[in-house]
């Protein structure tokens, strides 16, 4: 490729994080901490705060000031709301989507949780693992995460005690086998101080493993992409009407799995028509071959009639297509969910109607517990739906394809986004 | 599978690009601001990217305080005579002439702020139902919070504690008739990020992000461009020094830095060894700790 002309600053990956953590944690102490460590903090921030912390009456400097960004949150002293915050080293480039951690909160974990590679969770080494340190998990494995870093913090407070740290991590692993995360590490910190934060503890020697930002710069990510079902979800359709391209017709997208390449034999869903790939093209260039995540426009060798909303396939490797589909759930929305209540489906480029036809169970995010008498669901809650829709969906199981698995529910009279589904 | 890697700028171009396309996709009468700045030249280079070898489908919008560096107004129009897009061009002289808004006093006199009315005048009189913004989440921390589409209600109004949650990359457009949507293509992208992709794409910019001489005045700590129509204070002296913009806004609250970078590749070791904020040259910001919060809700990009 064209970058590898480039190196270093021009050449970096990127990872997407979230974490979680309550009130009392230190996940925006950690997180400035990271920044600050990092030396993505400038000047006029850092005195911005030290300024702000004085006129509180505090001692030293409250890093966590730097990630609480809106003004009921500083008069509050809580985050409210999805924060995204970035750094940099000279390897990657890193997005941190800031959740706050109370219960009433959970969709924006969710929200947070949707496009991350990996999370770190946050546990007060004082508490051990808790009610929301449950939640959490399970919150990390329902939206499939990678990669999950267990930190217990505040080894401040325990003595640097390698007892205490043994303890919890244990505790961790015994209920983390009911979860489907794939990888799971513990790291114990102090972002207070800074211990095995960005630079090596001095008081725990008994601790051999990488500092946090050693895992999130060196993790490996490159096989988080699924590349092997190849879907092109229609965005657009180009039609220049000029004369230098006037029978020009390019089908504009993302693709979301696998790999495209110049040539392919595909398939065009809702259609069944079957083609071969003309050519890629992005700006001006041709790809031979284009991957996950990739922005193209396609063209095609025949003449067909492709829409937002048609998915391009390989032939012999397609996603299910039916009109029932099985979700898990989180209700978004203050507004209760309505059994036989209509609502509009958006998955991939598509929009659908459908009805919710039964809440088979809910799930007690705090001990797991499955819960399929009550079927009254409201906001932050977690379970299991179906749903029948007006026309055909093209999906993926959500834990083998996260964008053609995924899907909200929008409410027809407030269009507002109130659920976010995973098929099952 | 080493081929098979895609570097973070390319990352972030996919994504806006991806942006970019919904809102075409999702609204009836969409525009793009565009103010000459670094930020809204590389939005709208995704956006030539998103429907090539179509012409991007929509005009772009330039909110115009008067107050500009003229190097940025030659530098748009050259840009839309190449490529062939329509500029529309609101006057905020205009909302003063009419009464819509009054004109700030003193010597910290802006039309910074001025801009918000005629901008939602702009998206009502063209019946705009979305307008795609240049903001970035790391400018600022109010901008932290900001999401991709961005519902305002019929007055134009951001509600930072009832914003739709987005998720994957699913996005929401949907709203009712007077409504209209800010959406923000490259939230995700860093200040690195943009200069890092202008060499990679060598995308022109305008001179005025390179080294020039140029008479300045220092206020409270910041170089300032000297302009005709700006008040001095008695202790504030015009000098000519080698100087360089680090953002291009309103000429009256725009500082300049002072260096002598004079190619793309100067300038990204510059930032990467800069202490200070870009925005820590906007005197628009310093007015208080919630300068930014409290103009978004109003309805400012």
């Amino acid at each position: 490729m064209e970058e590898q002309k480039f190196d270093g600053y021009l050449n970096m990956e990127l990872l997407r994080f979230t974490t979680a953590g309550s009130v009392d944690d230190g996940k925006s102490t950690l997180i400035g901490r990271l920044l600050y460590d990092s030396k993505a903090i400038f000047e006029d921030q850092m005195e911005a705060i030290e300024r702000a912390s004085l006129g509180r009456g505090e001692e030293r400097v409250n890093l966590a000031l730097l990630t609480d960004g809106l003004r009921a949150e500083r008069e509050q002293g809580i985050t409210i709301d999805v924060a995204y915050r970035y750094f940099a080293t000279p390897r990657r480039k890193f997005i941190i989507a800031d959740t706050p951690g109370h219960i009433q909160y959970t969709r924006n974990m969710v929200t947070g949780a949707s496009t991350a590679n990996l999370a770190i969770i946050l546990i007060d080494a004082r508490n051990g693992v808790a009610e929301q340190t449950i939640r959490h998990s399970f919150i990390a494995s329902l939206l499939q995460i990678p990669h999950v870093i267990v930190c217990i913090n505040k080894m401040d407070l325990v003595d640097y005690s390698l007892e205490r740290f043994q303890e919890i991590t244990s505790r961790y692993l015994e209920f983390a086998g009911k979860f489907d995360i794939q990888d799971i590490r513990f790291v114990p910190i102090s972002a207070l101080n800074g211990d095995n934060v960005v630079t090596r503890s001095k008081t725990m020697e008994w601790y051999d493993g990488p500092t946090l930002m050693w895992l999130l710069d060196t993790i490996y990510i490159g096989s988080d992409q699924n590349l092997l079902d190849a879907r092109f979800p229609v965005q657009n359709v180009i039609r220049p009407q000029n004369d230098k391209y006037h029978d020009y017709r390019g089908y504009a997208g993302r693709i979301a799995s696998g790999i495209f390449r110049k040539g392919d034999t595909v398939k065009i869903l809702p259609s069944g028509f079957i083609t071969k790939i003309k050519s890629i093209d992005v700006f001006e260039k041709s790809l031979d071959l284009a991957i996950a995540s990739q922005s193209v426009t396609m063209t095609l060798e025949d003449d067909v009639d492709i829409s937002r909303g048609d998915m391009i396939v390989r032939e012999n490797n397609v996603p299910n297509v039916s009109q029932d589909i099985d979700m898990m759930f989180c209700w978004l929305n203050s507004k209760p969910l309505q059994i036989k209540g209509k609502y509009i489906l958006r998955h991939t480029s598509s929009e659908v109607k459908c009805i919710v036809n039964d809440v088979r169970y809910k799930i007690n995010i705090n001990n797991l517990e499955r819960n399929t008498l009550d079927k009254s669901i409201t906001m932050n809650e977690i379970g299991r739906i179906t749903l029948h829709t007006q026309k055909p969906v093209f999906a993926d199981s959500y834990r083998k394809n996260r964008i053609t698995g995924s899907a909200i529910l929008v409410d027809e009279t407030t269009n507002e986004t109130i659920c976010a589904g995973m098929f099952v | 599978m080493k081929n098979y890697k895609i570097t973070h700028l390319r990352e972030l171009e996919n994504e806006s690009i991806y942006v970019i396309r919904e809102v075409v996709a999702q609204f009836e009468k969409p525009t793009m601001l565009f103010s000459g700045g670094k930020d809204s030249i590389i939005m709208f280079h995704l956006a030539r990217k998103a429907f090539w070898p179509a012409k991007v489908p929509f005009p772009l919008l330039h909110i115009d305080t008067g107050h500009n560096f003229q190097e940025t107004l030659d530098y748009r129009d050259g840009l839309m005579k190449e490529t062939g897009t329509t500029c529309i061009v609101s006057l905020v002289q205009d909302s003063i002439d009419s009464g819509r808004v009054v004109e700030e006093t003193g010597v910290n006199a802006s039309r910074n702020k001025l801009q918000t009315v005629t901008l939602l005048d702009a998206i009502e009189k063209n019946k705009f139902d979305c307008a795609m913004g240049g903001g970035r989440r790391d400018e600022e921390k109010a901008r932290a919070k900001e999401r991709f589409f961005s519902h305002r209600d019929e007055f134009g109004q951001w509600d930072p504690k009832n914003q739709r949650p987005e998720l994957w990359n699913i996005f929401n457009g949907k709203k009712r008739i007077g409504e209209h949507f800010r959406v923000f293509p490259i939230s995700n992208w860093t200040e690195m990020d943009v200069w890092q992709y202008i060499l990679l794409e060598n995308i022109p910019i305008p001179n005025l992000y390179f080294n020039h001489k140029r008479k300045v005045f220092n206020r409270d700590g910041v170089w300032l461009a000297y302009a005709p129509f700006m008040q001095l204070k008695p202790n504030e002296k015009v000098e000519e020094k080698d100087v360089r913009c680090r953002t291009i806004g309103d000429i009256t609250c725009t500082g300049v830095t002072l260096s002598k970078a004079s190619t793309l590749e100067e300038i990204i070791k510059e930032i990467a060894a800069t202490r200070i904020t870009e925005r820590g040259g906007r005197a628009d910001d310093k007015r208080s700790e919630t300068a930014m919060e409290d103009r978004k809700k109003e309805g400012y990009f």
